[in-house]
């Protein structure tokens, strides 16, 4: 029988360490004689997890919004620093821990838990915190001959243990990149991402991945959009192997090593037997925790990575908190503030965190999330509430002294009757009712209202594709606009979220497809039913003469319809998001009569025979419509084909990106004369540097596209960019905002080749004297310009065309074209552009 | 969608320029017995004023084109209204001058008129006909596309050559260093090529290696006659290099000579102008002091 505690800790990770030097903290302020608080650490030095860090890794102190509450100092530096100033301020701050003691159970209740070691001493105490973080407990690959060793590994300690060898790193998390970032320089580095981007690494390790992908003098290559297909353990001569399943089809890459970061799993069986219980049977659930951090399990608390958060800023606030409410201390998190900002113009006299618990349990989707990650991405987003214009007013003044107190995020304030958004615009916020109505105006006599609980703004989200109603808040009305990043970020660590919007999307998507006169039980049930499925670039749908059993409904990118065979195929129509593809095999003739390949990435809602009749049983008239969209399509599609050049030339266009542009510009050759006053007028237009390549960029019967950009429905640009300096505007142009870094990754992820980093140039003398006198370059960049000291200081940024957004009359490349050559065309012209040659 | 700029929106400015003939050859109908035809009768007078705003008009283009931010019209729109009215002064000058024609500053105004409108037909010409044959001539690729070929190529000729005799290693190298891609600009016009070569490396004599012929001639002569297996292989592969080279330089020389023709004429149009606005001053001028 031992000593008896307030509080015992186990884990001294950074949670359990903040935790316990609050508690000694608080000893020395009450005067205790001896230590109310025990730490338990199974490991011979305080955190293990850091311990076992890369040598000479760089920590980070992500998020910077967030002030550090704790009496252990902690700022970003190397691994070693860190640890030994947290070994220093143990000592200081008098912490009881006590190393090598496994806990093996945790019984009993509060106040009187017992807490047992492997050693077979126990304790008792009032209340124990578990912040154990994941303890090493890696995820693994599921693949055969994936059990760790030395040719595959799930941690990487020392990275000079390496020299001139070839590592797969798989993974696209902080520690995957952080070992590949250690590995690069001496080894050839292949990192695996199984996404087209870094979604869920942190904004330092973000910028120095890309620079390192970007870095074309470096053996640092990543493949995205790439699972792992199988493993090849090394030979008698140590030559192992690893099989990617790529876009481009299977890759081999001859290896020496594959280190697997995947994330870790919980010791989810430790913490059950303890009485803890989980939502649900994910292997990365979480416990259910309240705001105080208390699990089910009265007087049993839960912080750091275990709990849900992984960052050690948040794990070591956390500690510092949890101490501070066993100690009966009402604090407020330290986050706090941040929401205070957020709430500020709602007109509820109530605490942030209780409007955050309400506004939690008003939304379906949102009520089993996590409670810290919803109150995430409420820091995250922004607060709508629209007024009727009396109640505007007033509040407005309120907005306006708060604003002059130089608060940067506050609530969002509209008029009631405004618009959120408006048809054909290219905002892809996403926004969640928690109160009110919104009105989904999608034609002058169609609209639907959405009530609260209900979200919007999902096909914008998904597809890429403009706005497809007006949506207009009606008074009171209060919502969560979230931006389309952190959303993406949710969907991807987050089923639940990811399921609820899926679902409403395909809802949502077969409602005005099909206009099914079905209850809404029935829609969700057939819904559920339908499949997503994933198309790569150039990968097939269906072949012609298959035999057909289901249609798809494009929910992004372009589907591109051909017929004939290999040699002499024909590509006749393109169809997008929105649109259908295959619906002849069900109704009518069963055998296709065209391919279907995806001519960007496709994302498409599979329906298959039986649930198209169920769609369309419940509501006869429809079919007609669908019979009249069908026969056009038809009409257009052979009258297409029966011109040999224009197949050619959608093909051209196709392979050129057009597919997925909104806006580009394209040149007929038979009208240009080569003045490049098209560039010239965008150099004048743009700050001396021009955004247009008119001579380079592919040419086709007598069609020529320039590099320049096509301002893409999804735009490749806009993904992994850390300053998140690229934006879509309403109307459609994709920019780059003056806080560009100079980063470089959306220069790599340009597929076309349009965006270039650039210092700023000089101002030119005028046109006028340049005539006159011959002084400077004449109109146009000036190619040999003198870059300035200052210039050189603030570093190249990106550039590239925002198809003259700010300037009246619309684009100037189109504007100086003295021949009629340069023309900018968006999706629905582009069927006309061939048929005109 | 894409429109010549003849017919630009629905020949606009066709239509106006009929208009406006109409109307000048009913003005200049209006002339009786009592005031014959004349630059200077009132119907003369208005000819005359509507004859110099075009051409100050049709001047302006010029900087029109160079303000870039300017959203007045397009840059296409103004060039089809300069064609159309351009054409237009034909007429109405000729009827302002009543068709009087002696030697005097208002006969040279009128005639470098005319040179400057006969100059533009031409341009306009070019600009028809021009385009079409340049994007036919690079069949999809860009000038600078060949010349980067053109650049791979010739390096792989300087390895091949490395693994032939000495002379003839030589003769290569030294149609490389002199081939002549553009030369000046009436060679350019011309389309000329006055690429030479140097049969023996310590000769001086340059002579005519035009599109590349001697150097085919002599590599295909070799090959028959090669010292081993290895010279001969390498010799054939020179001989498909330079045939492909003799086909890009062919674009190449096509592509300067085509944007050549695409500006030359402005040569003509340009300083012309420059004249006729001087003589238009004196004509003016002249006509108010001496009147």
């Amino acid at each position: 029988m031992g000593q008896s505690y307030k509080v015992i800790i186990i884990g001294s990770g950074p949670a359990g360490l903040s935790a316990a030097a609050q508690a000694a903290q608080l000893d020395k302020k009450n005067a205790s004689s001896s230590p109310t608080h025990l730490l338990l650490e199974s490991f011979s030095q305080p955190a293990k997890t850091i311990n076992q860090y890369q040598k000479g890794k760089h920590v980070m102190d992500e998020p910077s919004f967030l002030n550090l509450r704790s009496p252990m100092s902690f700022k970003a530096g190397k691994r070693e620093a860190i640890l030994g100033k947290w070994i220093d301020d143990i000592k200081q701050n008098n912490v009881n821990i006590q190393y090598d003691s496994e806990v093996i159970s945790i019984t009993g209740q509060h106040p009187d838990f017992r807490v047992t070691l492997k050693d077979g001493n126990s304790y008792s105490s009032e209340n124990v915190i578990l912040s154990i973080g994941f303890q090493g407990n890696p995820r693994k690959l599921g693949l055969l001959g994936d059990d760790e060793s030395n040719f595959m590994r799930y941690t990487l300690e020392d990275p000079d243990e390496f020299d001139e060898k070839t590592v797969v790193v798989i993974g696209a998390g902080d520690a995957a990149i952080e070992n590949a970032l250690g590995l690069s320089g001496n080894n050839e580095i292949h990192i695996i991402n199984r996404r087209n981007e870094f979604s869920r690494a942190k904004d330092g390790n973000l910028n120095a991945v890309l620079s390192a992908i970007n870095n074309k003098n470096n053996d640092f290559y990543c493949h995205y959009n790439t699972n792992v297909k199988s493993i090849g353990l090394p030979d008698n001569k140590g030559n192992g192997t690893i099989i990617l399943d790529t876009p481009e089809g299977d890759k081999t890459i001859n290896c020496d090593c594959i280190i697997a970061r995947l994330g870790a799993i919980a010791p989810r069986k430790f913490v059950e037997s303890c009485g803890v219980n989980f939502p649900n049977n994910k292997p990365d659930s979480i416990p259910d925790l309240d705001n105080h951090y208390q699990s089910n399990v009265k007087g049993l608390y839960i912080i750091g990575a275990l709990g849900g958060y992984p960052l050690i800023k948040q794990a070591m606030n956390q500690g510092h908190d949890v101490i501070e409410f066993i100690h009966g201390h009402e604090i407020k998190p330290a986050d706090h503030p941040l929401l205070e900002q957020q709430f500020k113009l709602l007109p509820y006299v109530m605490d942030a965190q209780n409007i955050l618990d309400l506004y939690q349990q008003k939304v379906p989707m949102f009520k089993r999330m996590n409670a810290l990650a919803f109150r995430e991405l409420i820091i995250e987003s922004t607060i709508v509430i629209a007024l009727d214009s009396l109640n505007h007013q007033e509040v407005q003044k309120t907005e306006d002294n708060a604003r002059a107190t130089g608060v940067d995020k506050l609530t969002k304030l509209i008029k009631a009757g405004d618009k959120l958004f408006s048809k054909g615009d290219y905002s892809n916020s996403f926004y969640t009712i928690v109160e009110g109505e919104v009105k989904l105006v999608v034609e002058k006599n169609k609209s639907f209202t959405l009530k609260s609980g209900q979200f919007f703004g999902e096909m914008s989200l998904l597809s890429g594709r403009p706005r497809t109603a007006d949506a207009i808040a009606s008074e009171d009305c209060i919502l969560i606009e979230t931006p389309r990043r952190i959303m993406i970020k949710l969907m991807n660590s987050n089923d639940e979220v990811a399921d609820g919007i899926n679902t409403v999307f395909i809802m949502r998507a077969l409602q005005s497809a099909f206009k099914p006169n079905l209850s809404t039980k029935e829609m969700t049930t057939l819904a559920s039913s339908i499949e997503l499925v994933e198309f790569k670039a150039s990968e097939t749908l269906f072949n012609q003469g298959d035999n057909g059993d289901c249609l798809y409904l494009i929910r992004s990118g372009t589907v591109s319809l051909a017929q004939g065979s290999n040699e002499n195929k024909r590509v006749t129509t393109q169809l997008q998001s929105g649109e259908l593809v295959g619906q002849l095999a069900l109704m009518g003739n069963p055998t296709r009569t065209h391919s279907a390949a995806a001519a960007v990435r496709v994302e498409a809602l599979k329906i298959t025979q039986q649930q198209f009749l169920t769609l369309i049983k419940s509501n006869t008239e429809q079919i007609k419509t669908l019979q009249s969209d069908l026969s056009l399509l038809l009409k257009k599609s052979h009258s297409m084909a029966s011109v040999f050049e224009a197949t050619q030339t959608t093909r051209f266009l196709l392979d050129q990106g057009l597919g997925e542009a909104t806006n580009a510009l394209v040149i007929d050759e038979n009208l240009c004369v080569n003045c490049d006053n098209c560039e010239k007028a965008c150099a004048e237009t743009h700050n001396g540097i021009s955004r247009l390549n008119r001579e380079d960029g592919a040419s086709f019967a007598g069609l020529h596209i320039p590099i320049s950009c096509r301002h893409c429905e999804q735009p490749h640009c806009m993904k992994d960019c850390p300053a998140d300096a690229i934006h879509r505007a309403e109307s459609g142009e994709v920019f780059i905002d003056s806080s560009c870094i100079g980063c470089g990754n959306c220069e790599t992820n340009c597929p076309y080749d349009v965006i270039k980093m650039s210092y700023d140039l000089p101002k030119k003398p005028s046109t006028l004297l340049w005539v006159l006198l011959g002084l400077g370059n004449g109109p146009g960049e000036d190619q040999n310009a003198k870059i300035t000291a200052q210039a050189k200081d603030k570093g190249k940024k990106a550039v590239k065309c925002d198809a003259c957004m700010e300037q009246k009359g619309g684009p100037a490349c189109v504007r100086a074209c003295p021949t009629g050559a340069a023309i900018r065309i968006s999706p629905n012209e582009f069927a006309e552009l061939v048929e005109n040659r | 969608m894409h429109q010549n700029l003849l017919k630009y929106k629905n020949y606009r400015y066709l239509k106006l320029t009929i208009l406006l003939l109409i109307s000048s050859v009913v003005l200049y109908l209006t002339h009786n017995e009592a005031q014959p035809p004349n630059g200077g009768t009132f119907q003369g007078y208005i000819l005359g004023i509507i004859s110099t705003f075009f051409i100050l008009l049709l001047t302006y283009l010029g900087i029109r084109k160079r303000k870039y931010s300017s959203s007045i019209g397009t840059v296409e729109g103004w060039t089809s209204a300069h064609i159309y009215l351009g054409t237009s002064l034909l007429l109405i000058a000729s009827l302002h001058a009543a068709f009087q024609i002696g030697w005097n500053i208002h006969t040279l105004a009128y005639f470098l008129m005319i040179a400057v409108v006969l100059s533009g037909f031409y341009g306009l010409f070019s600009y028809m006909h021009y385009p079409r044959v340049y994007s036919n001539n690079n069949t999809g690729g860009s000038q600078d596309e060949w010349l980067q070929e053109i650049a791979e190529n010739d390096e792989i000729i300087k390895e091949k050559a490395g693994l032939c005799r000495g002379n003839i290693r030589l003769f290569i190298l030294s149609a490389l260093e002199h081939t002549s891609m553009s030369g000046k600009f009436h060679s350019q016009l011309r389309g000329k090529d006055s690429s030479t070569v140097k049969m023996q490396a310590d000769s001086k004599k340059l002579i005519s290696n035009k599109n590349q012929e001697t150097v085919i001639n002599v590599l295909s002569s070799a090959v028959s006659n090669s010292l081993n297996k290895e010279e001969a292989i390498a010799l054939n592969s020179l001989l498909s290099l330079f045939s492909r080279r003799q086909r890009l330089l062919k674009i190449v020389r096509r592509n300067l000579q085509i944007k050549t023709y695409l500006k030359v004429w402005l040569l003509f149009h340009i300083p012309l102008t420059i004249a006729l606005l001087a003589a238009l001053i004196v004509h003016i001028l002249v006509v108010f002091i001496y009147w």
